[in-house]
């Protein structure tokens, strides 16, 4: 023990091992009772109750939820390519945890500063598009591999304006760190400089976590469950899983690039983290929020969204944030 | 690239634990399995075929297209973080760049690339 904390690489790797394990439990944590967060709003919102019968108000739900997922029956279509079934719930929840890995959380808590922090991050939201395709066609079901295509072409289609929407930012801060970002919204959020790219970057982030209005890919009034149809127990439970994480991790990378990070008045710097727990609550209390407001999107308007909307608009900003950014610089 | 060792850590823990978690319930749920249950679901009705079947090629259509706009997303990137230093020479040129690709989505537009009805 005492010699891998003597050596600065190993130490370093420990303490990161450890920050890994923490947000991985706290993860779990928090999707846990997002669940339930999600049940109880929904249920207020359509002026019922939501989940109460386990423990009091139903805060109990979530464990009892996670102990039936553990119990259930799986089934595993015959007809199924196997390997890639197996495969594609693990690598539902590997991109949202990993992304995880360069959010700058507090000033004294970021996993790891990697200067192309902001690449890593759109490289795993788009090795997500794998574990929806490769799940909706190796089961073998015609539901869940027209789920698997439409969503493929939809998340892709949305990579394009959410890779585009965050260039307005780096022209700002000119760095792909997102600690040098956070470190830029010190006094002026981005959202404030950014408001078009920040519009085109929550929708976006919508569409790529698979969250209403853009839920085409489990639009279970025609497609059954969509790409997940076949799958049970704990394998559908990592799925879930991985969407909610998704959403977690695409909200914090919002806070991060648009919402000022961990920067907030009054608070040491050591405690500047409940800020970014703070944005954090907010903005997953307003995905759910969305959900139940607006019914999903039909699949040609969604389309066309993407690509006639978002798409040019995003370029225009960048070309018009450009210009303005030279021009003050001159002045 | 010391930094980098955190992100390989996540992979290993992120697949350590979606594997095991996997491979843990596996152990513990009951197999009963049937024919009847294993074929894939279709309402209830006898499976007609399977989804080994041809799709529609609008599909491939919007992959190329994505690559496309990807490296162009991908070559931005770069310019943004070094825009400061490039001045006006960087702005005139990355934007008859965006032109350029600009003129190709029209093409698209009037080639109805991006219908779906």
């Amino acid at each position: 023990m005492a010699a891998i904390l003597d050596n600065p690489d190993l130490r370093f790797a420990f303490w990161a091992l450890v920050k890994c394990v923490v947000i991985l439990t706290a993860m779990l944590g928090v999707v846990s009772y997002l669940i339930y967060v999600e049940r109880k709003v929904a249920g207020h919102m359509q002026a019922r109750t939501g989940p109460n019968r386990v423990g009091p108000l139903g805060l109990l739900q979530p464990v009892a939820d996670i102990l039936k997922l553990f119990f259930k029956e799986e089934f595993i279509p015959d007809a199924a390519n196997k390997i890639i079934f197996h495969l594609a719930p693990v690598l539902a929840v590997i991109p949202a945890l990993v992304s995880f890995s360069v959010v700058p959380v507090g000033p004294n808590f970021t996993v790891t500063d990697i200067n192309v922090g902001l690449l890593l991050f759109l490289a795993m939201s788009s090795l997500g598009v794998y574990a929806i395709t490769l799940g909706g066609w190796s089961s073998n079901n015609k539901y869940a591999l027209l789920g698997g295509l439409r969503s493929s072409a939809q998340m892709i289609s949305y990579e394009l304006a959410l890779g585009l929407s965050t260039v307005g930012v780096l022209l700002i801060a000119g760095s792909l760190s997102l600690v040098d970002i956070v470190r830029a919204q010190e006094h002026v959020w981005f959202a404030v400089y950014q408001p078009v790219a920040f519009v085109i970057f929550m929708i976006a982030a919508f569409a790529e976590t698979n969250r209403a209005p853009f839920d085409l890919p489990e639009a279970e009034a025609e497609l059954v469950a969509g790409f997940h149809t076949e799958y049970s127990s704990m394998k559908w439970g990592m799925f879930f899983l991985g969407e909610f994480m998704n959403v977690i991790t695409i909200s914090s990378i919002a806070i991060t690039l648009f919402l000022g990070g961990w920067n907030g008045p009054w608070l040491p710097d050591s405690l500047k983290f409940l800020w970014f727990f703070l944005k954090l609550g907010v903005l997953l209390f307003f995905f759910i929020w969305v959900r139940w407001t607006y019914p999903r999107l039909r699949y040609d308007q969604l389309m066309n969204l993407g690509w006639k909307v978002l798409l040019p608009v995003a370029l225009a900003n960048i070309l018009v944030t450009g210009t303005v950014i030279h021009w003050l610089g001159n002045r | 690239m010391r930094e980098y060792i955190p992100v390989l850590l996540f992979l290993l823990v992120a697949f350590g634990f979606a594997a095991g978690t996997i491979a843990l319930s596996s152990i513990i749920v009951p197999l009963r399995r049937n024919a009847v249950k294993n074929s894939a679901y279709e309402c209830g009705v006898v499976p007609m075929g399977d989804a080994r079947q041809r799709v529609a090629i609008k599909f491939y259509l919007v992959a190329v297209l994505f690559i496309l706009f990807d490296i162009e997303a991908v070559f931005l990137y770069p310019w943004a973080v070094a825009f400061r230093q490039l001045g006006l020479y960087g702005l005139v040129e990355m934007a008859l760049f965006i032109v350029v690709l600009f003129i190709g989505y029209v093409y698209l537009l009037k080639k109805r690339a991006l219908e779906w009805e």
